[in-house]
Parts: structure tokens; sequence; C-alpha cells
């Protein structure tokens, strides 16, 4: 359509938080009619939702505060996009719903002994993960009533749990680590969670620092991780680990490609879009796009930069998140208190 | 209450004598004045130890020379000495030059904050930690640890 070099255009400067902003979260289902809806978090203890009114120009519509008392770490909406989930330093994880006019906190999940710092929502919505400075994982059974039962606390990691990310339609859950590892867990169906693989750098060709994030690809037979070794990694994740192993044990998660040199500091997010472009934010201010390079059939597939935006932020980024309605819109968190919106225009392939 | 000292006799050092620095030239005011390595380091010279009524200066924790700065990049890293090999303070004078320095410098520059080499038994852990943003927003937001750093900093102590 639009010929041309590909490139990143500052389209939108979400301005508003009082301190640094950690996470973003697209809502998969903002309703019929509604344009895109995204939530912001912050060390200013509040979240933010932003919407796009018809003319183009984006507003915070509402403010949630008075219920974290500390930094909120990380934020996901639930499949149908109905309730928001926030996960806070405090200790507690909330649940929110927005009545038409107002968001409400529902629920209060406690139970980890410090900071959670990441929280997910099963495809199906049936089920919520956080995780935490505690070591541990929880898995949250949704219950009528807006009630919240623990089916399972998953130690395993050695230090604290950065994230959680659901497989996109599997229950497969991924936590990334301080201690530098990848576990994946799966339920027996009978509400038993076990790690069933880790990632490590001396069994895996793993990360050698702190994993900080992970997304899949749309599919969900690809995982993309960021460290703070400054590297992106890829991994095939079409061995489906949910199902019972078949005998031969070779049924794994591996390894494919590690992307390595565009960044030049931590790599703190990493988000695979609809259309199959990788975006990474990280704390030299930039952001990448990668794309999966079709050549060199023999060795598997490469990934290619397709794009860096230096300067992106005049701080870490923390976050970048495709938005899912609208598969060339990314937003990006930082340090710098602000949340920007980016079109990506031209031609990936060049 | 007495609590037992990590390092009961430490060596004390002379403060350096404080050199002026010139004016700069230039009197475009929308230029962006350069940093040097001095002005890091009267940053955080004057830090208090925190279990001793010395400086970070007196007690060698912390010398201009511990400083390297890549103004072009925006990049600085201070490497820091414990006075004894396994203090179990070095966390907290990590944390505190951390502080010091966010507070002071404008917020393009990036600060790596590590341990001298072969300073510290547990050297890896502790450098892990002190560079791990996550963990400094965490400490920072716990009352305790964040009294004990305000005290180090507090200017008034000598």
């Amino acid at each position: 359509m639009d010929g041309g070099a590909a490139e990143l255009r500052e389209a939108h400067r979400l301005a508003g938080h009082a301190d640094r902003v950690w996470a973003l979260a697209w809502n998969p289902a903002p309703g019929p009619g509604a344009g895109p809806v995204l939530a912001s978090c912050s060390g200013d203890k509040t979240v933010r939702i932003w919407k796009r009114a018809p003319d183009g120009a984006w507003h915070c519509s509402d403010v949630l505060e008075d219920t974290h008392n500390r930094t909120v770490r990380s934020c996901a909406w639930s499949p149908d996009g109905k309730l928001l989930a926030t996960a806070s330093f405090d200790a507690t994880t909330a649940v929110w719903v927005y009545d038409g006019a107002d968001f409400e906190c529902v629920a209060t999940l406690e139970g980890h002994e410090n900071e959670v710092k990441g929280v997910s929502w099963s495809p199906s919505g049936a089920l919520l993960a956080t995780c935490s400075r505690d070591k541990m994982v929880w898995i949250w059974e949704v219950q009528p009533g807006n009630e919240y039962e623990c089916l399972s606390v998953l130690p395993g990691h050695t230090q604290d749990v950065k994230m959680v990310q659901w497989h996109p339609f599997l229950d497969v859950l991924v936590s990334v680590s301080y201690d530098n590892s990848i576990r994946v867990w799966t339920g027996d169906g009978d509400d038993e969670w076990h790690c069933v693989q880790t990632l490590t750098e001396a069994d895996n060709c793993g990360h050698s620092s702190t994993v900080w994030a992970l997304s899949f690809n749309h599919k969900g037979d690809r995982m993309v991780t960021c460290s703070d070794d400054q590297t992106l990694k890829i991994w095939d994740t079409s061995a489906d680990l949910s199902q019972p192993k078949t005998g031969e044990g070779h049924e794994s998660w591996r390894h494919l490609s590690t992307l390595t040199g565009y960044h030049g500091r931590t790599i703190f997010s990493t988000h695979w879009s609809s259309e199959g472009i990788i975006a990474s934010g990280a704390g030299d201010d930039a952001i990448c796009l990668f794309t999966e390079e079709q050549s060199g059939m023999a060795e598997g597939p490469s990934y290619k930069l397709v794009l860096k935006k230096d300067k992106a932020h005049d701080m870490d980024i923390n976050c970048v998140q495709w938005c899912p309605q609208d598969p060339r819109l990314l937003a990006s968190a930082s340090d710098d208190g602000t949340v920007k919106l980016w079109e990506l225009r031209g031609s990936l392939l060049d | 209450m007495v609590m037992e000292l990590i390092n009961a006799n430490p060596v004390v050092h002379e403060k350096k004598e404080r050199r002026v620095r010139q004016a700069p030239d230039t009197i475009d005011e929308n230029a962006a004045e350069p940093i040097d390595q001095l002005e890091i380091f009267d940053h955080i010279r004057d830090i208090k130890d925190p279990e001793h009524p010395y400086s970070l200066e007196q007690l060698n924790v912390v010398t201009e020379d511990s400083i390297e700065l890549n103004d072009e990049s925006n990049h600085v890293r201070v490497t820091f000495t414990p006075t004894v090999e396994h203090c179990s303070m070095a966390t907290i004078i990590g944390l505190c030059i951390r502080v010091k320095l966010v507070r002071s410098l404008p917020p393009r520059y990036k600060v790596d904050i590590r341990v001298a080499p072969g300073s510290h038994a547990t050297e890896a852990a502790v450098n892990k930690q002190l560079n791990d943003k996550e963990r400094v927003a965490a400490a920072l937001e716990n009352p305790n640890l964040l009294g004990m750093v305000e005290e180090c900093l507090s200017p008034t102590f000598d």
C-alpha cells in the first residue's frame, strides 16, 4: 500500500503519570463500536485508562487510584475485555470491573509474601497467574461472584519472578526470572500444576542474566524472551507440553535464534505482533523491530532488524505493546513518565 | 540497643582539598553543560557511611578515580570499595550512591554502580542487585531502607 522504507512515527504522547510507567495492556475486546483502549500502570501507584475519541485524539478517561499503596508493576485485561487485573509491589493483585461509568475494584488477591510483579489471564479467562519477588508463581481460579481461589503455589525459581504469560490458546504458562531461567508450567487437568521444562543458559542456550519478559507469536509456535544480557532469544514452542509425554521424552521447546548487538543496555520488554513483527524496548531508550527472514532454510528461520528508533523516549523503555485492533500501532512506556503511540509506516520488505 | 559493628576500626583518610572548578566560557544558556568526573565525585564524596560517622571519601570507599564518565553517551559508572570483604552494608552504600546520583544528575544519564573487583565476597550478587532497577525501586518504597539511605545522604552529619 504505502511504499518506502519502514518508519516508526510518533503519533501521540500520553502524559499524566507522575512517576515512571512500568507496563501497558491493550484491551483485547473494547466492545462493539468502541475504539482501542489502553491501560498503563506506574510507580505513582495508579493505573490510567486511555481512549481514542472519534476525532482521533487520545485522552485519559479514568484514573484507578487509592487501591494499591505501592508501585503498580503490571496490568492485564481478561480475554473478554471486561476485567482488568493489576499487580502491585504492595503484595496484592486487584481485579477491576468497568460498570459503564467507573472502574470498581471487585477483588483483592492476597497471598504473595511481597512484591507482585506480573499477572496474566489464561486464554479462556478461567485462570489467573501471578508472580512475585517471593520466587513463587500462583495459579488462581476465577469463580462466580468475583471470588478467586488459589489452585496452586508453584515453587521452582530460585530468585524473584519477573513476569508470567500464558500461551495464546493452551493452558501452558511461562515464567521468567532474576535467576536467568525460563520455566514452563502445565496442569494435569486435576488442578495439579508442575514445571514441565526449564530453559537455562547451560542446557538450552538460554539467557546469561535476568530474563525480563516474553511474548508468543500469533500461532503460539514461537516465543521471544528478552534479558539483562542485552539479547533477545527466539524459541520453538511447537511441542505441545500440555499433553502427557508419549514416552520418547524428546518433546520439548528449543532455542532457535539469539538476536544480539542491537540494544546497548538491558532489554526490558518484547512483544510479537499479529503480523509477525517483534518489537523490543530497552534501557538504551531505543525501540527495535525485527521480522523473520525467509531465506536460509537449511539453518531454520533467522530474524533481521528492520528498524531501530534511537531516543524513542528520554529515559529507559519498560514496555512495548502492539495494539490488537490495529497491528501497525505500537505503544511504549518509559521511565520518563510518558506513554507514546507509534504508527508503523512503509514496507518492511526491502 | 548496642549493635556490633561490622568493621569496628576503619582506617580514616584525610578529605581531599576541594578544587574550584572553572566557570564555563560559553554564555549560551541553552548549551548542555558538560559534566566532569570531579562534579560527580562532589555529589557522592560526602555520603555518610551507614555505620561510621565518616564520609565515603574519608573511608576511601569512593575516590575521584573510581568514577568513569562518558559524557557523550551519558554514561556514568561508579566503582566503590567496601571497607571489609564481607561488608553487609555494601548494598546500602550502593543504594545511597545511586539515589544521590539520580537526584543530582540530569535524567538522561545512565548510572551503573558496582563494587571493586575482588573487594567483596558476594560481588556478583551485590552488583546484580544494585543494577536491577525494579529491585532498587522496591527497596526505596521500604520505609526502613529509605530511612537509612536518607540518613546517609543527610548533609548535616559533620
